[in-house]
């Protein structure tokens, strides 16, 4: 196999302010009427006239047109090729949910719209709930936060005032050292302290440790499940009994639920609250793609403290429900990201039962397949059966000074996007794979066969790797340079 | 990789050295290679309590962000300013001009907790191993 890719038809493309010449204009209007501009219309009022704006760009409509498109074919995405960027989940998004989103009903529908015009919405508001409440295991959900870690906010102000609602001052929350970066950071936005919990040698968290820091003060383990070195969380039920025995509450972060789907249940694993990403495991674009939107399962022991409104049903009409004294309120504007919603109901739908269980098997067996093909070449810190994802790292390397930065610009080079480096912390110079059950058996061969050539590079030809990517528009970049003094603005000479 | 021997060392991987009852703080060479290239560092205040093991700072390199943690409890009595400017001090000089912060030290007890520089030299390479 070589590195044959070649990125890019325009080597350079001008800024749009560098285009164009000063009085080109995209459209033309039609010459001012005498009739119609002043006799029944009289001139806008001077605040509602902008200024002139310096340096606007002029350039006409074929300009722009190539500008940007020029720059689209600079662009990565999973319509271009595999793109396992671990703990992501960049699996392919169906143009099926995109045409359904597109319908007029849901892409023209305002949220000021009267409750009686707006029922289709809030029967698929409704419906995406109880399907996630199905596939979680969990009793309610809100759909209302718009990602991920808006998710963990707003899970996390829902513990705390149960808390409050009972009088009990807990401070503590326990997050195990595999857990995302998010998670410790929406704990403290809510006012607790985050307690590190060590995983043991075989990646995962030991109840034993979650024992000796449990105490009446821990208002929740917040942990991952599968964790982020992509393994299942074995002593997960009795990790639960021990914070429940406690008064506790066990939070999952579901930003890994595309490993489970159809499978396990997140309500019988003992998990009280958990947040799902819809732009990861239902198929929804994210990254550049579009919004997020990470929806929060509880059980009912947390349901007074939904976000408002909530979508009830009575008589077959559908209606928003404000009277929830002990809501923790509205944590998005209306309610939530909800052409992501339709896309995500649009997935689940064509998916079915069996299809998502069959995604779910399919995700874990191709990130294994990659493994198993993959560890005489790498070192893998963990090596047990993964699930969707794995790690492994540069150990293997290191003799020949080559490490995880080389090795993820030089696939580049074979065409692949790279995967996530660095991450998870608690591994030393980590590469996390997640190849998605988009993948054929034939593109993860072509990439399994670049990660072997690169390994053989690296002991043959290590120069090639720490220049690469060679074979891209940009190649290796200063990222020092660009952290310690960024230019942000560009500025005509 | 240098330790110097006056040093106290941390397992999160902060050294210390205590003069009277100052201490100044700072992260091992050993830590500066993993982390790579430092482009940013978040100092506390001035007069910040700080508690033994608790995170006082924020260090950013390229690869990740990582937050430093006091080896002694105490009061922050002066910061190295300079790493606004130059936080590559700490890539090329961690023992010296890449000294993060000084603390008067509230329970001088906490030092024998401390690892001397052999003890922290054999438990980088328990860690790596």
């Amino acid at each position: 196999m070589n590195a044959n890719s070649r990125q890019v038809l325009w080597k350079k493309e001008p800024y749009i302010f560098e285009q164009g010449s000063s009085g080109r204009e995209g459209i033309s209007l039609p010459e001012e009427d005498e009739d119609f501009s002043t006799q029944n219309n009289p001139p806008l009022p001077s605040h509602l006239l902008r200024e002139p704006i310096n340096d606007f760009p002029e350039v006409s409509e074929v300009e722009v047109v190539r500008h940007f498109t020029r720059l689209s074919q600079w662009n990565y995405g999973v319509d271009t090729g595999l793109y396992p960027l671990g703990s992501c989940t960049m699996k392919y998004n169906p143009k099926l949910n995109e045409e359904v989103a597109k319908l007029s009903g849901f892409s023209f529908a305002h949220p000021h719209q009267p409750e009686p015009l707006s029922q289709g919405a809030l029967h698929l508001i409704y419906e995406l709930e109880s399907f996630l409440s199905e596939i979680t295991g969990m009793d309610r959900v809100t759909l209302q936060p718009a990602a991920g870690a808006h998710g963990e906010f707003a899970g996390m102000l829902m513990i705390k005032a149960y808390f409050a609602d009972k009088k009990d001052a807990r401070i503590k929350v326990l997050i195990p050292d595999t857990a995302h970066g998010t998670n410790p950071a929406s704990v403290s936005m809510c006012g607790f302290k985050a307690v590190p919990v060590k995983s043991n040698k075989d990646g995962i968290v030991d109840k034993d440790t979650v024992a000796s820091l449990m105490d009446e003060d821990v208002a929740a383990i917040m942990l991952t499940n599968p964790n982020t070195l992509g393994i299942f969380e074995l002593n997960i039920t009795d990790i639960a009994d021990i914070v429940h025995k406690k008064g506790g509450f066990v939070y999952c972060d579901g930003a890994n639920l595309n490993a489970l789907m159809g499978i396990v249940k997140l309500g019988d694993l003992g998990i009280d609250i958990a947040h799902i990403n819809l732009h990861k495991t239902f198929s929804t674009p994210h990254g550049g793609g579009g919004p997020g939107s990470g929806p929060v399962a509880i059980k009912n022991i947390l349901s007074d403290y939904l976000p408002v409104p909530i979508i009830e049903k009575r008589e077959k009409r559908y209606f928003f429900n404000y009277d929830q004294p002990k809501s923790i309120g509205k944590v998005k504007s209306f309610y939530g990201n909800f052409l992501v919603c339709v896309k995500a109901y649009a997935y689940i739908l064509t998916m079915g039962n069996s299809g998502l269980r069959e995604a779910s098997k399919t995700a874990v067996i191709n990130a294994n397949y990659i493994r198993t093909k993959l560890k005489n070449y790498y070192h893998i810190p963990h090596d047990v059966i993964c699930m969707h994802e794995y790690v492994f790292t540069d150990k293997n390397q290191h003799e020949y000074n080559v490490n995880t930065l080389d090795i993820a610009k030089r696939l580049i080079d074979y065409g692949f996007h790279p995967p996530t480096i660095y991450f998870p912390l608690v591994v030393k110079q980590a590469l996390m794979v997640e190849p998605t059950e988009t993948e054929s058996k034939e593109t993860l061969d072509n990439f399994i066969n670049a990660m072997i050539c690169i390994a053989d590079e690296a002991k043959n030809n290590p120069d090639l790797l720490k220049n690469a990517p060679l074979n891209a528009k940009i190649t290796r970049v200063d990222e020092v340079t660009a952290a310690r003094n960024p230019i942000l603005k560009w500025k005509r000479d | 990789m240098v330790f110097p021997e006056e040093l106290k060392y941390t397992d999160q991987h902060e050294w210390t050295r205590i003069e009277s009852d100052s201490a100044t703080i700072g992260i091992t060479d050993y830590a500066q290679q993993s982390l790579g290239d430092i482009v940013y560092v978040e100092l506390p205040e001035i007069g910040t309590e700080v508690k033994k093991g608790e995170e006082f700072g924020v260090i950013e390199s390229v690869k990740a962000a990582s937050d430093t943690y006091s080896p002694l409890t105490g009061e922050v009595t002066e910061i190295n300013e300079d790493l606004q400017e130059h936080p590559e001090y700490i890539n090329q000089s961690p023992y010296d001009k890449g000294w993060i912060i000084k603390l008067k030290i509230k329970d001088s007890s906490e030092i024998n907790d401390l690892m001397n520089s052999h003890q922290y030299q054999e438990y980088i390479k328990s860690e790596t191993e």
